[in-house]
């Protein structure tokens, strides 16, 4: 049987815990039997007794777990110390930065394991449920908020009370990403007035959406990237965003900055005088502390304050100051991509190379390297289409008249030609022919007129009463009923006895309809 | 009696006919107009059997008398989803009717007429005995088809037009023929013509286009009837047919113009050809279980539910009602979503949901609700499909590109309760189902909702 085993996580700091009870009841389904180190759920609030009370294993050492463990799930890339207890053919799945750890996958290749790197999920649809980036941002984003909040010195709502009116917190967000998007849900539920900015033009309706206010840019350039990453932007497009924020910085109370460009440094959007036109008590926190921040004065993991007042939080572990909602999220994303390499649910992982997901997360594998992965053979996100341009105002004025003039020539077209047919049969049918045609047209009309102010919900019933009346046929029959033919008199019998099945079967069974239609 | 008193008798009922239709405008007046139909009809039946012509009164009272009877018994037992099997039905009565009336006068011409009186009155006999041959097979075919006996997927005969085109050409040979008096075989020879035209014509339209196909019969049978009262000198039958077979042919544009097709290409049968390839449709389709649904509808504070034909299999109805009641006693906004081609019938929704008493002003038409999804906490789609279809405004190449659907994945969340992953009517994949706040309840409408109304407890 396949044995996944999660170890205590080394990193100074780190709370999380890459399984948690839950998640190893779903592993067990796969056919997994499951181990942890003693006390490595600690930190996250999950206690030994609580994760073997949902049968998992609770081993002393992580030597122990490493030798027994084919999977091992963590939560920070190995270290170097635990990359030596490596072995052939096992499996370790956790955050990797490929690009940036290249000797592990060095040790990886050597020692015969498979690496997967739950950050390099390809962002297509069917990923997302083991997308493990969007689920710590989403916590990232919200915490900045939280954090901020900490910080500042006033409500976020606005409120009129006894003491006097508290204006609302300005809030302003740049870079709309999973994290921008959690953090402008967050100050937007605590009553803050929220505005957000992104290079992307396409994502202001989920701006929008979540209730913040988008900062329109007018520049024609789309900052678009490739998978629903933004990309690096020309320098006129920044000088102009430049003076965006410069603009907003005295009025902000927060700023979230989230901006980072897949590979690079993150792009600096916050600079040194932006600071310091902020009012003080003002706060900054950089989501991109990481990367280097988007703000000049960041200092990664510390919260400063800066000569004018203004606090800036660098913070880079927001998602483990919240161990518990972020190894829920980040353990089920493990076990999803677990099913995914599980397809038989049988505790059989087969490394399928030729599945978009795998083949993109997996970095290295049968003593080879397998990083950068080819791009997916399905895109991210479908490339917006083309937009025909709007038209103006005149033009749809000039459109409208056209179409009205156009209806206005059918109609006289229509009426012409219904009056010179008139005309021809006029001159051949005798005259009571001709009257019985007024009223038919006269009767056509009168129809037409009706019918259109029928409602909708009641086009069934009137349906059963057209057909009761058209059952006035009947009338027909009766004339001919005394004929002295008896062929005639059959079939005139017939058509009376079949025309009144009509009438009253109609007019009942419309009663019957009619009388259901009740208000509330 | 007098021919003055009948014309006035008639001229009484017009009048009555075109209120009782006039009425029909909303619920509550409409309760009231049918009564101007009856005593119309009753007025008219009456005066006429009172003139001159008509004897042999014991033939006439029987056949009344038997008629009346089963039509009350039908009317009676006849279920609300069987309404649609019932107007077709009653159609081809009407055009089975003109047919005979149309024979009767072919056979004992009224004497006296001669030169354009006589040549007029042979064609008005053909087309009275044609039109009426088309409604009657045609609405048995549909009667057949609605009624699950026959087939629903359209028959496509090779060579199909050309067959009704020669038909058509067959029968206008054939009617020059009766009119330069080559005899009774003639117009019974148009008779069976009309009647394979009339049954082909239906057999080759779908299950979906039903609405406009009955809508169609109906507005024939008006005609038919109109043709029938020219043939006779009858206005009374003129204006009726007139004011039914308008009637007809304005539902059958509606119909139309909610699946943004045209008449004749419905008419033609089959689904209209693609213009290009079909998006690619990302995402995948996510299942739920009832909890999930219940769990939803509990949480949520307005819902819209969007019926379809599924409902109506499945009986679902009385269900339906049950679970708006008690989400309408927890508070909840509740409202329904009526497409104007839901159903096999023009307004069969509508019909069915009051026959589960739904009130009806929370029964809400395209038009009146579509602005409203994005405000939707949950919408529940049971058994529709094509006409929540977002392809008809995102894919311009979809064969439905352009036809007005319901706005339904704008709502926060979207269960679609189905019985299976298949496609609609029309064949399309439903991009709907894919969307990322869109979730698959799968099962029979009936069984779904009750499981449902279990867990909501």
């Amino acid at each position: 049987m396949t044995t996944i085993g999660t170890p205590k996580e080394l990193s100074a700091g780190e709370n999380r815990v890459a399984m948690t009870p839950q998640s190893a009841k779903e592993l067990q389904k796969l056919g997994f039997d499951c181990v942890i180190q003693s006390g490595a759920g600690d930190a996250a609030r999950f206690s030994d007794s609580e994760y073997e009370n949902a049968g998992v294993k609770v081993v002393k050492t992580a030597a122990a777990l490493w030798k027994g463990a084919d999977v091992i799930a963590k939560v920070r890339p190995t270290t170097t110390a635990e990359s030596k207890k490596m072995r052939d053919g096992q499996t370790i799945i956790s955050f990797v930065y490929p690009a940036e750890n290249k000797k592990l996958m060095e040790t990886a290749k050597t020692a015969g394991s498979t690496l997967i790197a739950m950050d390099m999920v390809p962002r297509i649809s069917r990923a997302q449920k083991m997308d493990a980036l969007s689920s710590t941002a989403n916590i990232a984003g919200y915490r900045a908020v939280i954090e901020a909040s900490n910080s500042f010195g006033r409500f976020f709502t606005g409120q009129v009370t006894a003491a006097g009116k508290v204006p609302p917190a300005k809030v302003l967000v740049i870079g709309a990403g999973v994290a921008g998007l959690a953090a402008i849900g967050a100050a937007q539920s605590m009553g803050a007035i929220v505005r957000a900015f992104d290079v992307r033009p396409e994502v202001a309706e989920q701006i929008e959406s979540m209730g913040a206010e988008f900062l329109f840019l007018d520049f024609n350039e789309s900052g678009s990237g490739d998978g629903g990453y933004a990309a690096p932007s020309s320098p006129e497009f920044r000088e102009k965003q430049l003076e965006l924020f410069r603009q907003q910085a005295p009025e902000i109370d927060i700023v979230i900055t989230t901006a980072l460009i897949p590979g690079r440094d993150a792009p600096k959007l916050w600079l040194k005088d932006m600071v310091e036109a902020m009012k003080p008590g003002s706060v900054i926190v950089d989501l991109a502390a990481e990367r280097g921040g988007n703000c000049d004065l960041t200092k990664k993991d510390e919260k400063i304050e800066t000569p004018n007042g203004v606090t800036i939080i660098g913070y880079t572990d927001l998602a483990s100051r919240m161990a518990t909602q972020a190894s829920t999220l980040y353990a089920t994303n493990v076990r999803h991509m677990m099913t995914d390499l599980t397809p038989e649910k049988d505790g059989v992982i087969v490394q399928n190379m030729e599945d978009d997901v795998i083949r993109g997360s997996t970095v290295a594998h049968a003593r080879e390297i397998t990083f950068p992965p080819p791009p997916p053979k399905i895109q991210a996100i479908a490339k917006a289409p083309p937009k025909a341009p709007e038209p103006t105002k005149e033009e749809i004025a000039a459109k409208e008249a056209a179409e009205i003039q156009k209806s206005g020539i059918r109609e006289i077209l229509m009426l012409a030609c219904g009056g010179l047919v008139m005309l021809i049969i006029g001159a051949y049918a005798p005259a009571s022919f001709m009257q019985h045609m007024i009223v038919f047209a006269l009767a056509c009309f009168v129809g037409f007129q009706v019918i259109w102010n029928v409602s909708h919900a009641l086009h069934t019933p009137l349906m059963s009463i057209t057909n009761a009346i058209s059952g006035i046929i009947v009338l027909g029959a009766l004339l001919q009923i005394g004929s002295s033919s008896w062929i005639v008199v059959i079939l005139a019998a017939i058509s009376v006895f079949i025309a009144t099945i009509n009438i009253v079967g109609g007019f009942m069974v419309t009663r019957r309809m009619l009388a259901m239609f009740q208000k509330s | 009696m007098e021919n003055g008193f009948i014309t006035a008798v008639y001229v009484t009922a017009a009048v009555l006919f075109i209120l009782a239709l006039g009425g029909m405008s909303n619920q509550e007046s409409a309760k009231r107009s049918i009564w101007y139909g009856i005593v119309g009809m009753g007025l008219a039946v009456l005066a006429t059997l009172f003139s001159a012509q008509v004897s042999n009164y014991w033939l006439v009272v029987l056949m009344i008398g038997g008629g009346a009877a089963i039509g009350a018994v039908v009317a009676r037992k006849v279920e609300m989803t069987g309404m649609p099997q019932l107007v077709a039905a009653l159609h081809s009565f009407v055009g089975l009717a003109a047919v005979f009336i149309g024979l009767n006068s072919a056979y004992s011409p009224p004497e006296g007429l001669v030169g354009a009186e006589r040549v007029i009155h042979e064609w008005e006999i053909i087309i009275g005995v044609f039109i009426g041959a088309i409604t009657f097979t045609g609405s048995i075919i549909a009667y057949g088809k609605l009624a699950g006996s026959l087939d629903g997927k359209p028959l496509m005969l090779p060579f199909r037009h050309g067959l009704n085109a020669a038909g058509i050409v067959l029968c206008l040979i054939l009617g020059f023929m009766f009119a330069a008096h080559y005899g009774m075989w003639t117009i019974i020879l148009i008779t069976l013509i009309a009647f394979a035209i009339g049954a082909h014509l239906v057999m080759g339209i779908g299950g979906a286009d039903m609405p406009v196909v009955v809508s169609m019969l109906n507005s024939y049978s008006g005609w038919a009837a109109a043709a029938t009262g020219f043939l006779l000198g009858n206005d009374l039958l003129i204006v009726t047919g007139a004011l039914v077979g308008s009637s007809g042919a304005i539902l059958s544009y509606i119909m139309c113009r909610a699946m943004n097709r045209n008449f004749i290409s419905v008419i033609l049968g089959g689904f209209g050809g693609t213009s290009g390839p079909a998006m690619d449709i990302e995402g995948e389709m996510v299942e739920t279980s009832a909890e999930g649904v219940a769990a939803a509808l509990q949480d949520a504070e307005s819902v819209v539910i969007v019926p379809g034909y599924g409902m109506a299999v499945a009986q679902a109805q009385g269900s339906i009602s049950e679970l708006i009641r008690r989400l309408r006693d927890a508070g909840k906004n509740v409202r329904f979503a009526i497409h104007p081609v839901a159903g096999r019938l023009p307004g069969h929704m509508n019909v069915l949901l009051a026959e589960a008493k739904v009130p009806y002003d929370i029964v809400l038409e395209m038009d009146e609700i579509n602005d409203d999804f994005p405000e939707t906490d949950v919408v529940m789609v049971v058994g529709s499909n094509d006409i929540v279809n977002p392809a008809a405004q995102e894919d311009p190449n979809s064969p439905i590109a352009g036809m007005p659907v319901l706005e339904v994945w704008k709502a926060k969340q979207v269960f679609i309760s189905k019985r299976g992953a298949g496609t609609g009517y029309s064949g399309i994949e439903n991009p709907l189902f894919f969307k990322e706040n869109s979730r698959m309840f799968y099962g029979d409408a009936k069984a779904s909702v009750d499981m449902l109304l279990q867990k909501l407890g």
